[in-house]
């Protein structure tokens, strides 16, 4: 960075901000004059990138997401030998449970939502209240959580190390690196990142097929954007519809000095007090029920909460307020959300090894 | 003695205002969400006013060992300012959105 005193830097400078300005201006009065036609190039920032980010030390490579396919699903790595991340991360249930909030060991009632795994690589900062940083941070925790797999890891380690087909594929995967808790958490992150949702009607909407959604879901899409109506755009932000932010919902669940702190917890910032990360809404109508403590079981419910402005007002994102909403305004917005869904293949499982 | 400085930065984003007896005031624009500068380094004394220009809300605080600070939550056009007195690093963030993150060093 330069210091200097002069009027011809000053001016430069202000010639940047104005033509940076004008740049800006220019793209969102694009964006808003805009009928919302398919395949038009001022929305093209609602497309995912066909393949996530990963870290430069884990390539995804076909051993890698292998081995974390087998781990994944594999429940002899939980204490008891019956819980995997499936059983949280189902993709039976949109790589969630199904559940309001989470079982983990011996059954045991949690806190919070399981949050699906879709599209988590594409995310900044992991768990609702942002304590792991990316995916590799993320895959050993719930082994490690008391509450959740509650893994013996002198028990796991034992295990893999005796088994001859682990002990080939972590060879295979990470060569020369064995069988450690890094590695571990590598090829199931490895895994994740197949776990892509970016082809719904949505996306080949964007993309030019006029057809891909209807009409009242090209309408619920303007009432999702448009800051005057659903205002969802402003945290549901392109192109993972997330803006990887932590925002008070007003949920009922947030009152009382007992409530969840949420991200406050991590970051005692008053604002975080019951903030949760905004999730994605990519294949949300898999996903039910809805928001971190499982209190909306649909779509309308979760908008009807919105249009309301939320219940416990104390705390309350800033961004949230009451919505000047139509019945059919709501059903256009959950018509929308069905639009996100993209249609997967089956997925396969795999077979895992004995010995 | 009013002292006037002029940052130029390849972000176009620290701007520099009249002080007052030597103090300083930067500017640092909340925008894309993301701070206009990664880095600023200023004299102990010196203000740096946070302004948003984003479409919603942003937040700015500090939980470093140097100073601790929350400026609170606030929307577009609309700004808040601190002074930073001591020498050393400060790391400031927002913390609705958390890769939101710049280096302030007070030299």
């Amino acid at each position: 960075m330069k210091q200097g005193g002069n009027k011809l830097a000053r001016g430069i400078l202000l010639a940047s901000l104005v033509t940076l300005a004008a740049c800006a201006t220019t793209v969102q009065s694009g964006e808003g004059k805009t009928a919302l036609k398919a395949g038009d190039p001022n929305l093209k920032h609602w497309l995912l990138p066909d393949t996530p980010p990963y870290p430069e030390d884990n390539k995804p490579t076909a051993e890698r997401v292998a081995l974390g396919k087998q781990l994944f699903f594999d429940p002899r790595l939980s204490r008891n030998g019956n819980m995997s991340c499936a059983s949280c991360h189902s993709p039976m249930f949109g790589w969630s449970d199904g559940l309001p909030t989470a079982r983990g060991h011996n059954g045991m009632l949690l806190g919070r939502a399981s949050p699906t795994v879709i599209n988590t690589a594409y995310n900044s900062i992991q768990m609702w209240d942002g304590r792991k940083k990316d995916l590799e941070d993320q895959a050993i925790g719930p082994m490690e959580a008391s509450v959740e797999m509650n893994t013996d890891f002198n028990q796991m380690f034992r295990f893999l190390n005796n088994s001859k087909g682990y002990k080939a594929a972590f060879e295979k995967a990470y060569p020369g690196e064995g069988i450690t808790k890094q590695s571990i958490a590598r090829a199931i992150a490895s895994y994740e990142r197949t776990i892509i949702s970016n082809d719904s009607p949505f996306d080949r909407w964007i993309k030019g097929d006029e057809k891909a959604m209807t009409e009242q879901q090209v309408r619920g899409f303007k009432i999702f954007k448009d800051p005057a109506k659903g205002n969802c755009a402003i945290c549901h932000s392109a192109p993972n519809f997330t803006d990887d932010g932590f925002h008070n919902l007003g949920l009922a669940s947030s009152a009382g000095e007992d409530a969840d702190p949420g991200r406050f917890a991590h970051k005692p910032i008053k604002i975080l007090k019951g903030a949760f990360k905004t999730p994605t809404l990519r294949d949300v109508s898999l996903t039910a029920p809805y928001f971190h403590d499982g209190s909306a079981k649909t779509l309308m419910d979760v908008v009807e909460h919105y249009a309301m402005g939320g219940i416990v007002k104390e705390h309350l994102s800033p961004n949230i307020r009451k919505l000047d909403l139509t019945r059919q305004d709501k059903e256009d917005l959950v018509a929308f959300m069905e639009a996100l869904t993209t249609e997967h293949e089956p997925v396969v499982l795999p077979v895992l090894p004995l010995d | 003695m009013n002292c006037t400085r002029t940052l130029l930065s390849a972000a176009a984003g620290a701007l520099l205002f009249v002080g007052v007896a030597d103090a300083a005031e930067y500017e640092v624009v909340q925008k894309n969400k993301t701070f206009s500068v990664k880095e600023l380094t200023i004299k102990a004394g010196d203000t740096v006013k946070f302004t948003n220009e984003d479409e919603f809300f942003h937040n700015v605080f500090s939980l470093s060992d140097l100073k601790t600070f929350d400026l609170g939550s606030y929307p577009k056009g609309e700004y808040k300012s601190i002074t930073f007195d001591k020498a050393g690093k400060v790391e400031v963030e927002c913390a609705i959105h958390p890769s939101m993150l710049m280096t302030i060093n007070v030299e």
